[in-house]
């Protein structure tokens, strides 16, 4: 068994594309669970906002990759107000079914026949998504790192992904130390109190999934700029609940939980794959086939979610104090 | 820390005993690059003889054939996009394509197992009909389809709704009590039992070690720990998400049929054409759900449970165990999600995701008729499977879930507590 390699490919997925993707969600979902206490299960729905905003424009319409930022950050603010306006006065319960429900209800609209010429039904939209960021790529042609395996292009991707990734945490990091960070604890906290301060709960929770959601969809548009590929089924819901995972593990409420819980999520689950595949393919364990390897991941990510919940439920930095899940 | 170490080997524990019965079903592998699928009619009949290709970039062509139960598979020399063709005239006759467009279509294959879906349709079986049946006929149809489909719903919803009313649980792995209990029948009907005996004996099993085992290794213990309600809903994700993969590890992802009835000849009744195995499992479904209601209604444990349902402090300061209620409603539950199963087991397939995709469904069903309240599982079942049959006149089958959410956003809105709910905060 060869454990540098396995080592790199374990450090290329845990700071890698895929880990941004999911990073730029957990950072929308720490503004609105993390701090709002907004059960948001349909994360994955401002994701694809972002991520069919860029196929759509620059594929369907021909138009620049900028404009299609601009527009995905529109749609996914409409989409925050069309799911928050009828949905947040509900109690927590009632918001985490509805809200997961509308992200299928999208889903399922979307990969539909009826806006074909439009979204590319349930194959999506394949193509030089990002051409305009890759032609800025300022790394020389002929790159390539000593002992991470990405590609010049992904590599590019990663630069600028965990930039904006350290920028928006800056973001969350200012907004929660302000006024309106205080407001929207107490919300979670308390939402009665804060009613009764005179201030106004339903717009502060709004505000909240619009953050949250406009974070989320830069990782939509991350996706497709990386990938080049939006499509449809990969936008299931189980998509919103490795991000409530990532989240947990870091620590909600905690500035950097998403960036700890991202890294720490991909590290174990890549290195879990990468170790287990090469020990099937050495012929050290024989009654599982490389196929396999995959259900065992998700089966031990679902269990990790339940062992979390269950004994440590403020994650590996959180403050149990700080995240008070509600006793209702 | 004793009771820590038990909740955690009995989560593990709680799956594998059922698949330790089916211990020498060895999964579905496909180490090699395949493109494959199922093809099947609405009514889950299998078509078989249909040749589907796949051509490379470099025009290289490998085809395969549906076998009898429906199944084809493409051995691909390596991943790549491949161009995959349906050969139409292959079809039987009255069979045709859903969409036109899925005759042809462009695929990326990175490796291992590609799975495929392709829509059929028959002439004058759900949601689409032959051109020469009118719309009056349709609706009979389609109304019908509902009625059956709405009891599937209830089958599933009354156990959610229970265990929601007597804990406060909003148990989203719900679904998958639905698939364990199809998948034990398969297990059974695997190892050669008939599945008009298996299924009886699955659903037993699923009552007491996935209901009655479920509740006493997990939920109990969190009670117990005082785990918020909203934690606790975290965890049965967690718990749904292991239960599915723990299904595809050992039966593999392709959609399996059960042996017996698996395509079983239609047959018309009036207007409305069905399957017998339909009508049987119907008829069943009443059976089942008017013996709770009457269970519900009469019954000491019924009358407890809902007491419980409706003010456990009070309910336990009159006396009622609740504990031991909560532990009926489990076994109840389990046991009719696992019929719910068998019952899409039979009349579709089982497949690993049959539950979660059931599941938001089943919320919609008691959201509508109110969450937590006894009755309105059933009622708003029966209103979700008709309304989600008939959408399907004006939007296509394959959107029907649309249907049933937005259904339930709609009713939130307008109505939280939903039909049959006493008014009180929701919000």
């Amino acid at each position: 068994m060869d454990f540098g390699q396995i080592f790199t490919l374990t450090i290329t997925q845990a700071v890698g594309v895929t880990a941004l993707i999911y990073l730029f969600a957990a950072i929308g979902l720490n503004v609105q669970f993390g701090y709002t206490g907004l059960l948001n299960f349909g994360q994955v729905a401002f994701v694809a906002a972002g991520a069919y905003a860029v196929g759509v424009i620059v594929l369907t319409f021909d138009l620049s990759l900028w404009l299609a930022i601009i527009v995905g950050m529109v749609v996914s603010t409409l989409l925050a107000l069309i799911l928050g306006i009828p949905t947040l006065r509900l109690r927590a319960d009632y918001l985490a079914i509805v809200t997961i429900a509308a992200s299928e209800l999208l889903r399922l609209l979307v990969r539909s026949i009826a806006f074909k010429d439009v979204l590319g039904g349930a194959q999506g939209l394949n193509g030089k998504l990002g051409q305009d960021f890759h032609d800025l790529n300022p790394l020389p042609a002929d790159f390539t790192l000593p002992i991470l395996s990405w590609s010049r292009q992904d590599l590019w991707v990663v630069i600028v992904g965990w930039g904006l990734a350290l920028l928006f945490t800056l973001l969350v990091w200012g907004l929660v130390r302000s006024p309106w960070g205080r407001v929207v604890k107490g919300i979670r906290e308390d939402e009665d109190a804060v009613v009764s301060l005179g201030k106004n709960v339903f717009v502060y929770k709004l505000q909240a999934l619009v953050i949250g959601g406009g974070i989320a969809a830069f990782g939509g548009i991350l996706w497709a700029v990386a990938k080049q590929s939006v499509q449809p089924d990969t936008f299931q819901p189980d998509f919103t609940f490795f991000v409530f995972t990532i989240l947990l593990l870091g620590g909600a409420a905690r500035v950097f939980g998403p960036i700890v819980g991202t890294i720490i999520f991909w590290f174990l689950l890549a290195g879990f794959g990468e170790v287990l595949s090469s020990l099937i393919n050495n012929g050290y364990i024989d009654f599982l086939t490389p196929t396999d390897v995959g259900s065992i991941r998700f089966m031990l990510m679902g269990l990790g979610l339940m062992l979390l919940m269950i004994f440590r439920p403020q994650g590996i930095f959180g403050d149990r104090r700080e995240l008070a899940l509600d006793a209702r | 820390m004793l009771r820590h170490i038990r909740l955690a080997l009995g989560v593990l524990l709680l799956t594998s005993v059922a698949f330790l019965i089916s211990g020498s079903l060895s999964p579905a592998n496909a180490a090699e690059t395949t493109i494959t699928g199922t093809l099947l009619t609405p009514a889950g009949v299998a078509v078989a003889g249909v040749v589907i290709s796949a051509t490379d970039a470099d025009g290289v062509i490998v085809s395969g054939t549906t076998d009898d139960k429906g199944v084809f598979l493409i051995p691909l020399p390596a991943g790549g996009t491949y161009t995959v063709d349906i050969d139409v005239s292959t079809l039987p006759e009255g069979i045709t394509l859903n969409n036109e467009e899925d005759a042809s279509r462009s695929l990326l294959v990175l490796g291992g197992e590609k799975k495929i879906l392709i829509g059929l349709s028959e002439g004058g079986e759900s949601g689409i009909v032959a051109a020469n049946s009118g719309t009056g006929e349709r609706v009979v149809q389609l109304f019908a389809d509902g009625i059956l489909y709405g009891l599937v719903i209830a089958l599933g919803a009354v156990g959610l709704n229970l265990v929601f009313g007597t804990t406060g649980l909003t148990n989203f792995s719900h679904g998958e009590l639905l698939s364990l209990g199809a998948f034990t029948a398969l297990a059974f009907n695997t190892a050669g039992v008939n599945i008009i005996i298996a299924a009886p004996i699955a659903i037993i099993f699923a009552a007491f070690v996935y209901g009655w085992g479920q509740n006493r290794i997990l939920w109990r213990p969190l009670r117990r720990r005082k785990t918020g309600l909203i934690a606790a809903m975290i965890v049965s994700i967690g718990l749904a998400i292991f239960l599915r993969y723990t299904l595809v590890l050992f039966f593999g992802g392709a959609p399996e049929s059960y042996k017996q009835f698996a395509g079983q000849a239609g047959i018309a009744l009036g207007p409305f054409n069905t399957t017998p195995k339909a009508l049987i499992l119907g008829a069943l479904a009443v059976i089942a759900l008017a013996a709770t209601a009457t269970w519900l209604q009469r019954s000491r444990i019924g009358k407890a449970t809902r007491a419980v349902s409706d003010n456990p402090a009070l309910a336990s300061a009159t006396g009622i165990d609740v504990e031991r209620v909560i532990s009926v409603v489990w076994i109840i539950g389990a046991g009719l999600a696992a019929f719910a199963g068998i019952y899409l087991g039979l009349t579709q397939n089982t497949v690993w995701n049959m539950g979660q995709r059931i599941l938001l469904v089943l919320f919609a069903a008691i959201i509508l008729g109110g969450l937590g309240t006894i009755y309105g599982a059933i009622v708003g079942a029966m209103i979700v499977g008709i309304f989600v049959q008939m959408t399907t006149l004006f939007i296509p089958t394959e959107m029907k879930t649309v249907g049933a959410l937005f259904l339930m956003i709609l009713i939130l809105m307008v109505r939280p507590q939903g039909l049959l709910g006493r008014k009180e905060r929701v919000g």
